[in-house]
């Protein structure tokens, strides 16, 4: 695991062990992620990627082992934990009746953010003119760029992500590649999943934790 | 204050503990219910008033009370792999379900056989038979949450915050259903005139009570055991264990 | 950038969302509704029309289909946000579980409850219900419904991930319901019999206060099991 620049450890797997459908997806995983670092966990289909993002983001319990925030167990901690974390999963929180500027509204409001313009964010997405379409009229690329409107205006420290560049383009994927490493410069932590290739961010610039196809 | 309770926490240890107990549980049960089965049914004095068709009570009343204690045990093991996050109590709850689900299910054909010579009917809505149907449904509801969960750590878990939202509902449904029927049934029908009792029937219904809740325990032992062994198949300690055993 | 919002406007926030949601999904208000007509409706045709008979049980009918309306009405209660990943938001929301659990139970009363005690009067003539029975009627449905919801939402956050969660979510909320239909019914008929029914009142708005205070816990427990 190659040492970040940045000493601060924002969170700590300690010996995740976690089991799906009787497989051992992983076992007794531990890694540090500091602040000011890009994660990106990869391994092939069925590996537990998802799992172990979603069990670092405390929505999954692990059948052994905890996940520190500061070192504090996040189970203690979970107010501000989850005050300091923005989780994108598979699914994109985004409710298809209500049109993608009132999603963002919503997103952001229950966030505790209250100043901030709609519009502006959604231009940024690239879904100028498409603010009072409802979500379910939208297109795959368009309905992800809403949700991930959202890290446009974040102070959360902790990005996790899974599977962001998921239906969109190449331009997009570039403009949220530069959002990521400007985030982890100002000090927050990127973790994600992708089967894309990333063209701005390279290796060496990332943390990886690979996780492996295990039989019993 | 509660370690003692962690060093359980560990399978392989709860599972030696559980073999030593089984035997002893066993014993005790047999003898137990022996002795009180056949001292009451065939034994104990003929009631005045019933004849010889009251002597059902000592199994109906046994399977009763052990059927509400077995959930209220249910609900404690939940209760304690919920707050301690011990998953062997988790474990313990899933087997004890199906057991007071029998068990609730013999108090009710009991309840139903002594109706019958005693008004004339296979089943009554009194308050006793009413609260113990219900409280078939919520094992039912137990048990079937638990099997629709594929994963069985998330489905004991689930099952065990029903178990406890059932256990605090329970004395409330009980005390609906005792209100309602005192309501819609004034000339109160009292299936069990507790204090008219004389010894020689009460000494055998109590040793019958301790020797259904020996039986449970022992029958939930068992199933501890086997539920122990399922969740932890692809552990070394269990492998050993199937490999000694192909070897006999 | 400046953070915090306050619980009072969070809960607005969210109960603004799923009534806004529902109000152009028109379809979730009314099917349960009409449920509720209709299964009234099938007791005189099952039982026969005899006014003293229908006197006699209405405050039963009544209430039995309410409990099925609201078991029919509940299912939608976290299924959408399940699928499209809300509820995984809410979960990791900073915003403390039981206030969210809490807006979204009572933006589901809101859009279902309070049609069904608005109903309830008409379908009670067709019933022929004592004439002094209306007023228990209302204050009981009143009380009750809300009770309703909350218990059943502990059963539809457990079953929210399951795939065929709405047989067995009858299982697990219809022995809940028990109290909240004896009492209910009871204070119906009381009234009915120009007796007092301020004790069967007490204990709903006992059970009302009670689940308030407690089933948003269960819930939550139970949604975080559920998105496991």
């Amino acid at each position: 695991m190659t040492i970040s620049n940045q000493s601060k450890v924002l969170l700590r797997a300690n010996e995740l062990t976690c089991i799906r459908e009787e497989r051992i997806l992983f076992d007794e995983l531990s890694f540090n992620i500091n602040a000011g670092d890009i994660v990106q966990v990869e391994g092939p289909n069925g590996a537990g990627k998802t799992s172990l993002l979603r069990i670092i983001a405390g929505l999954s319990r692990p059948y052994a082992g905890e996940v520190e925030y500061l070192a504090e167990d996040i189970n203690r901690c979970r107010d501000e934990f989850n005050h300091d974390l923005l989780y994108l999963g598979h699914l994109a929180g985004v409710k298809s009746e209500l049109t993608a500027e009132e999603n963002l509204n919503f997103n952001l409001r229950i966030s505790g953010y209250d100043d901030f313009d709609t519009t502006a964010i959604l231009a940024k997405v690239n879904l100028t003119g498409f603010e009072e379409a409802l979500a379910g009229h939208l297109s795959a690329g368009q309905h992800r760029r809403t949700a991930l409107a959202r890290l446009q205006h974040s102070n959360c420290k902790i990005w996790i992500l899974d599977e962001p560049f998921t239906a969109i383009d190449k331009k997009g994927v570039e403009e949220l590649e530069q959002l990521f490493i400007q985030h982890a410069k100002s000090g927050g932590c990127v973790i994600l999943t992708t089967h894309q290739d990333m063209s701005i961010i390279s290796d060496d610039m990332l943390q990886k934790v690979t996780l492996d196809y295990r039989f019993i | 204050m509660w370690k003692w309770l962690h060093t359980f926490a560990d399978p392989e240890r709860a599972y030696k503990l559980s073999g030593t107990l089984l035997p002893w549980f066993t014993i005790f049960a047999i003898l137990l219910i022996g002795t009180g089965s056949i001292w009451g049914l065939l034994f104990a004095p003929t009631d005045y008033q019933q004849g010889e068709s009251y002597r059902i009570i000592f199994i109906h009343v046994p399977a009763a009370s052990m059927s509400m204690s077995a959930y209220i045990a249910m609900a404690v093991a939940s209760f304690i792999g919920l707050v301690w996050q011990i998953k062997s109590a988790d474990w313990a709850a899933a087997a004890i379900a199906p057991i007071g689900a029998v068990i609730t299910f013999i108090a009710l054909l009991t309840g139903a056989a002594w109706g019958k010579p005693m008004w004339g009917a296979w089943w009554v809505w009194d308050a006793r038979l009413t609260s113990e149907l219900v409280l078939l449904f919520l094992y039912l509801g137990i048990i079937s949450l638990y099997a629709s969960f594929e994963d069985k750590v998330l489905a004991a878990r689930a099952a065990g915050i029903l178990a406890i939202v059932g256990v605090i509902n329970i004395p409330i449904i009980k005390y609906s259903v005792d209100w309602w029927s005192s309501l819609h049934q004034p000339a109160t029908i009292k299936i069990m005139e507790k204090s008219s009792m004389s010894t020689d029937m009460l000494y055998p219904l109590l040793i019958n009570i301790f020797g259904f809740g020996v039986m449970i325990g022992a029958i939930t032992l068992v199933r501890y055991r086997a539920e122990i062994l399922a969740r932890n198949g692809m552990r070394p300690w269990v492998r050993d264990l199937a490999t000694a055993e192909e070897a006999k | 950038m400046k953070r915090g919002i306050s619980y009072t406007a969070a809960f607005m926030t969210l109960l603004q969302r799923d009534l806004r949601i529902a109000i152009r999904h028109r379809g979730d208000i009314f099917n349960p509704l009409l449920f509720f007509i209709l299964v009234v409706t099938l007791f005189p045709l099952g039982i026969g029309p005899e006014p003293q008979v229908l006197t006699r049980v209405a405050p039963g009918i009544i209430w039995v289909a309410a409990l099925l309306a609201s078991m029919l009405s509940l299912e939608r209660l976290f299924k959408a946000d399940y699928n499209d990943g809300s509820l995984e938001q809410m979960l990791l929301s900073p915003q403390p579980l039981s206030i969210l659990v809490l807006s979204k139970v009572l933006a589901h009363w809101i859009l279902t409850g309070v049609p069904l005690i608005l109903v309830a009067p008409l379908l009670a003539v067709l019933l022929h219900l004592e004439s002094n029975s209306y007023g228990a009627l209302m204050s009981t449905l009143a009380l009750g419904t809300p009770v309703l919801s909350l218990l059943g939402a502990i059963g539809v956050a457990l079953t929210v991930g399951l795939r065929k969660g709405g047989v067995l979510l009858s299982l697990l909320i219809l022995p809940l319901y028990i109290p909240v239909l004896i009492f209910a019914t009871s204070a119906i008929d009381a009234a009915g019999l120009n007796l007092n029914y301020d004790g069967q009142l007490a204990i709903l708005a006992a059970m009302l206060v009670g689940s308030l205070i407690l089933a948003p816990f269960a819930i939550g427990a139970s949604l975080r099991v559920s998105t496991n």
